[in-house]
C-alpha cells in the first residue's frame, strides 16, 4: 500500500467508481449547442462572431477579455443563431452563443487523425502560445487559463510539473478512462508541459485504486523513453487532487496562505488538461469536447462520454435514457465538491467532468444536532483549520476573527461537513466567513496600493 | 422525480452520526458490564438498571418538561453516562443513592449546561464525586466480589484504601501489597467499584474504540505513561512509602477513567497535543492525590480538574495550519 499522501487531514469516502469499466464513447451531436463566454476563471470572453455567421468546428467565436482569459472555439459547425443571456446550471444568466448544428465540418489545419505526434517543439514560448490559442483551461475543476499558469511571474522558477491523475472524488472515472485510452497523448502532453516550463522533471500522480492506469502509464513512459518523468502511486485520500494537497504529497512543500503553487516551484495540471495541451500543440485542436462521466447507483446506464462543449445537459441525459424516477439530485462534478444542477437546460462547459445522480436517501442531510466537540472536523480539514470554531465565528458575524483563524485558507473541500457526526452545516457557514475574510484582505491590498500610488505622486 | 434538490456541496455524508459513535461506546462497555455482573451478581445488575434507566428518564423529562425541546435521549449519551456511573459505584450502593447520583450527573452536570456537547465536566464523574463526598459510608464500604452465584460476601476496603489505612498505622507498602496478586487485579478479583475490577475487559473496549476510530489513543496512553513514570520515580526513591507503578496502573479505576472517562469527546481537548498534555495532567494529579491526598483514590478528581482547563488546552494546542508557520 502506498504511503504517499498529503500530511494534514483528509477523509476516505467510498470511491464508488461504478463507471470505471465504461470506455469513453462519442455522444452524437446535439441539434443546438449553447457555448458560454465565461467558462473559466477570469474575465468573460468577448464574442467575435455575429448572428447569422457560419462557423466550423474549432473556429474562434470569442476572444479573451483580459490577461486572465481564454479563447473560446465553436464545438460544432453550423450557424450562429443568437448571442444572448441564458441560464447556467445554477440558474444564473450569462452570455451564451447559440449555434444550430449543420454537419460536422472542422476548421482547416486541425489534425483529427489518431496519429501520435511525439516531436516536441523546441521553443517553450511556442508551446505556451499554442496552448493559449487552443483555449486550454484547467480541466480539474478550477478552469484557470492554462497559458497563464505556464507563464510564471518574474523571479519565480518552476522545479517540477505535476500531472494530477488522482481523481480523488468518488464516482468520477473520466480521468481514469483518459489515462487508459489516451495514455500516450497524456504523456506527450506532460512532456510538452515539461518543455514549456524549461525542461523540469515531471511526476504523474495516480491513486492506487487505478492500478491499470498506473501500469499503462508506466509502460507508455518506458516506450516513449522519457527519462525525467515518473508515475507516483498515491494512497487513496480525499482531497488529494486539491492543488495544494497534491504538491504537499508529491514534493513535501506547503504553499503558503494566498500564495500560488509556483512559489514553491510547482505547476500542477490535470490529466484532461495534459490531453488538451497535447491536442492544442500537436494537433492544432482547441478544446471543443471533453470527457464526462455520467453515473450514480440509481442511474441505469453508466457512461463516460466525449461531449462537445455547449451540449445541453438534458440532451446528454435523454441520450442515456432520461432521469431515473428515484433520482433527487443531479450534480455537475463529484459528490464532494460538485455543484447541484438547478437547470437542466444549462449547457456543458469545458470544465464539466461529470453528471452524478443521487437518490434522496444518499444525499438528504440529517437534522443538525449539538456539536459534541469530537474534533472530527479539525482532524479532517486538509488545511489544518478548525471548522467548529470558524462555524461559530461565522454565525456570530465576527469576520475579523474569521480572518485571524484563516477562514480564507478554506478550500471548500467539504471534509468537515462530510465527517461531522452532529450533521452541522459547517462548510455552508464557513463559506460566508471566508467570503468576508477574503474581501477584507482584498480591500486592504487595494487600499495599500492606492496609498502607494498616492505617495509616488 | 418531481423537482431537483439543490444545495451546496458536499452532497454526501459519512456514516458517522452522534448516535452511531455513542453506540460504539456502549458496545465497548459491554465486556466490562458483563464482567461486573458476573463478579458481583444480581445486585450489580440492579445498580446498572437503576442507573441507566434514571439517567435516560431524567434527560427525557428535563428536555420535555423543563426545556420544552425535542428529546435528545435518542443520541444514547445518557445511556453511556448511566453505565459509567454504575461502574463507578460499589454494587452494594442502595438504589436511591444511585438515583441521586443520576440526578446530579444528568440534571446538574449535563442538562444545566444545555445538554450533550455543552457540559464542562464529565457528567458521570460529577455524579460519582457528588456521591463520594455526600454518602461516604456507602461509597467507601466495599465488598469483595461474591460472584454471580456466590454467597460469602466479605466486606473490606479497596486495595488503595487498605494501603492508605495501613500506611497510617505504620505498615510499609511492601507488607501491604504482598496481600495482592497482580493477576487478580487484571482479571478482577478484588474489592472495588464494578468498573475498577476488570482491567482486561475495559482494555478490550478501549481497543475496540480505537480500531473503530471513535477515539484516538493518545489521551489514554499518556495517562498510563505518566502514572507509570511518576510512580516509578517515587517508588524508586522510597518503596516503603510509595506503591509501585504496576499497582497504581491496575487499581482504583485508573483503567476505567483513562479509557472511558478522560476520552469523553465533550470534556477532552480536540488536538493530539492538547490531549497528550491533558493526559499527562490527569496522570500526574492522580498519583499526587493517591500519594499525598486525603482520599485514597484520585482519578475522578484528576479528570474533573483537567476537564476545567480543556478550553485553555484547546486554545494553546492547535493543529498546525497548512502552509503557515
Amino acid at each position: 500500500m502506498s504511503k504517499n499522501t498529503f500530511r494534514i487531514g483528509g477523509v476516505h469516502p467510498h470511491d464508488n467508481k461504478i463507471s470505471r469499466e465504461c470506455a469513453i464513447e462519442q455522444l452524437p451531436l446535439a441539434p443546438t449547442v449553447y457555448i458560454g463566454v465565461s467558462q473559466h476563471i477570469g474575465a468573460p470572453s468577448v464574442p467575435c462572431v455575429a448572428v447569422g455567421d457560419k462557423v466550423k468546428v474549432g473556429q474562434v467565436i470569442a476572444e479573451p477579455g483580459g490577461f486572465v482569459g481564454a479563447f473560446i472555439h465553436s464545438s460544432v459547425s453550423g450557424t450562429v443563431k443568437s448571442i444572448a443571456p441564458r441560464a447556467d446550471l445554477a440558474g444564473r444568466a450569462s452570455t451564451h452563443i447559440e449555434i444550430a448544428v449543420e454537419g460536422d465540418e472542422w476548421l482547416e489545419g486541425i489534425d483529427t487523425t489518431d496519429t501520435l505526434i511525439t516531436t516536441i517543439p523546441e521553443d517553450p514560448k511556442a508551446i505556451i502560445e499554442k496552448v493559449k490559442l487552443g483555449g486550454v483551461v484547467g480541466l480539474g475543476g478550477a478552469t484557470f487559463p492554462t497559458h497563464v499558469k505556464l507563464s510564471p511571474p518574474p523571479g519565480s522558477k518552476c522545479e517540477r510539473v505535476i500531472i494530477n491523475g488522482c481523481e480523488c472524488e468518488p464516482y468520477l472515472t473520466s480521468d481514469f478512462r483518459t489515462l487508459l485510452e489516451k495514455g500516450e497523448q497524456v504523456v506527450v502532453g506532460a512532456a510538452l508541459l515539461q518543455k514549456a516550463m524549461g525542461g523540469v522533471p515531471c511526476t504523474i500522480a495516480i491513486e492506487e485504486n487505478k492500478p491499470e492506469a498506473i501500469a499503462h502509464i508506466r509502460e507508455v513512459i518506458a516506450k516513449l523513453g522519457y527519462k525525467d518523468m515518473e508515475v507516483m502511486v498515491m494512497k487513496m485520500m480525499y482531497p488529494q487532487g486539491g492543488e495544494k494537497q497534491l504538491i504537499d504529497a508529491v514534493m513535501h512543500r506547503q504553499v503558503g496562505s494566498g500564495a500560488l503553487p509556483i512559489s514553491v516551484g510547482a505547476v500542477v495540471q490535470n490529466v484532461a488538461t495534459a490531453l488538451a495541451v497535447y491536442d492544442a500543440v500537436q494537433k492544432n485542436k482547441p478544446i471543443v469536447d471533453n470527457s464526462v462521466t455520467v453515473t450514480g447507483e440509481c442511474f441505469p446506464r453508466q457512461a463516460n462520454l466525449l461531449v462537445r462543449v455547449g451540449t445541453p445537459l438534458k440532451y446528454i441525459i435523454d441520450y442515456l435514457g432520461g432521469i431515473p424516477e428515484n433520482a433527487a439530485k443531479i450534480i455537475s462534478g463529484g459528490p464532494m465538491m460538485g455543484r447541484a444542477v438547478a437547470n437542466l437546460d444549462a449547457a456543458t462547459v469545458k470544465g464539466t467532468g461529470a453528471l452524478l445522480f443521487l437518490t434522496e436517501k444518499q444525499t438528504r442531510r440529517a437534522p443538525e444536532t449539538h456539536c459534541i466537540r469530537c474534533g472530527k472536523c479539525a482532524d479532517a480539514c486538509p488545511m489544518g483549520l478548525e471548522p467548529f470554531l470558524l462555524n461559530k465565528l461565522s454565525k456570530n458575524a465576527d469576520w475579523e476573527a474569521c480572518e485571524a483563524n484563516a477562514a480564507q485558507d478554506c478550500i471548500e473541500c467539504g471534509c468537515c461537513l462530510y465527517s461531522c457526526p452532529a450533521h452541522i452545516p459547517l462548510l455552508d457557514n464557513i463559506r460566508v466567513g471566508k467570503g468576508f475574510a477574503l474581501s477584507a484582505i482584498r480591500a486592504r491590498a487595494a487600499a495599500a496600493k492606492a496609498a502607494a500610488e498616492a505617495a509616488k505622486k | 422525480m418531481s423537482k431537483l434538490l439543490v444545495s451546496p456541496s458536499p452532497h454526501i455524508h459519512s456514516k458517522d452520526s452522534t448516535k452511531s459513535l455513542m453506540l460504539d461506546v456502549v458496545i465497548a462497555l459491554i465486556p466490562a458490564v458483563i464482567c461486573s455482573v458476573v463478579f458481583y451478581g444480581w445486585q450489580e445488575l440492579l445498580v446498572l438498571g437503576v442507573c441507566v434507566a434514571s439517567c435516560v428518564l431524567l434527560e427525557w423529562a428535563i428536555t420535555k418538561y423543563m426545556l420544552k425541546k425535542p428529546s435528545t435521549i435518542g443520541d444514547l449519551s445518557a445511556v453511556i453516562t448511566g453505565i459509567l456511573l454504575a461502574l463507578n459505584v460499589p454494587y452494594t450502593t442502595p438504589w436511591w443513592v444511585v438515583f441521586v447520583g443520576a440526578v446530579v450527573a444528568i440534571g446538574v452536570a449535563k442538562m444545566t449546561f444545555g445538554g450533550l456537547g455543552q457540559n464542562i465536566w464529565n457528567p458521570a464523574l460529577v455524579g460519582r464525586v457528588f456521591l463520594l463526598v455526600s454518602f461516604p459510608t456507602y461509597m467507601t464500604t466495599w465488598s469483595k466480589p461474591q460472584g454471580l452465584f456466590g454467597v460469602d460476601a466479605v466486606s473490606g476496603p479497596t486495595p488503595l484504601g487498605a494501603i492508605q489505612e495501613g500506611l497510617m498505622q505504620g505498615s510499609t507498602v511492601q507488607e501491604l501489597t504482598s496481600a495482592y496478586d497482580y493477576k487478580d487485579l487484571l482479571f478482577a478479583n478484588l474489592g472495588g467499584s464494578a468498573g475498577e475490577v476488570c482491567a482486561l475487559a475495559l482494555l478490550a473496549g478501549f481497543v475496540y474504540l480505537c480500531c473503530r476510530k471513535v477515539i484516538k489513543p493518545w489521551i489514554t496512553l499518556s495517562i498510563f505513561a505518566t502514572v507509570a513514570l511518576t510512580s516509578l520515580i517515587f517508588w524508586v526513591i522510597n518503596p516503603a512509602r510509595f506503591t509501585d507503578p504496576l499497582f497504581n496502573l491496575l487499581t482504583g479505576g485508573l483503567v476505567l477513567g483513562a479509557c472511558f472517562m478522560a476520552t469523553d469527546y465533550v470534556t477532552s481537548p480536540m488536538s493530539v497535543w492538547g490531549g497528550v498534555v491533558f493526559g499527562v495532567g490527569i496522570g500526574f494529579l492522580t498519583v499526587m492525590i493517591r500519594y499525598f491526598g486525603s482520599y485514597p483514590e484520585g482519578v475522578s478528581f484528576a479528570i474533573l480538574i483537567m476537564n476545567s482547563v480543556v478550553p485553555l488546552l484547546n486554545m494553546w494546542f492547535k493543529q498546525k495550519k497548512f502552509g503557515r508557520k
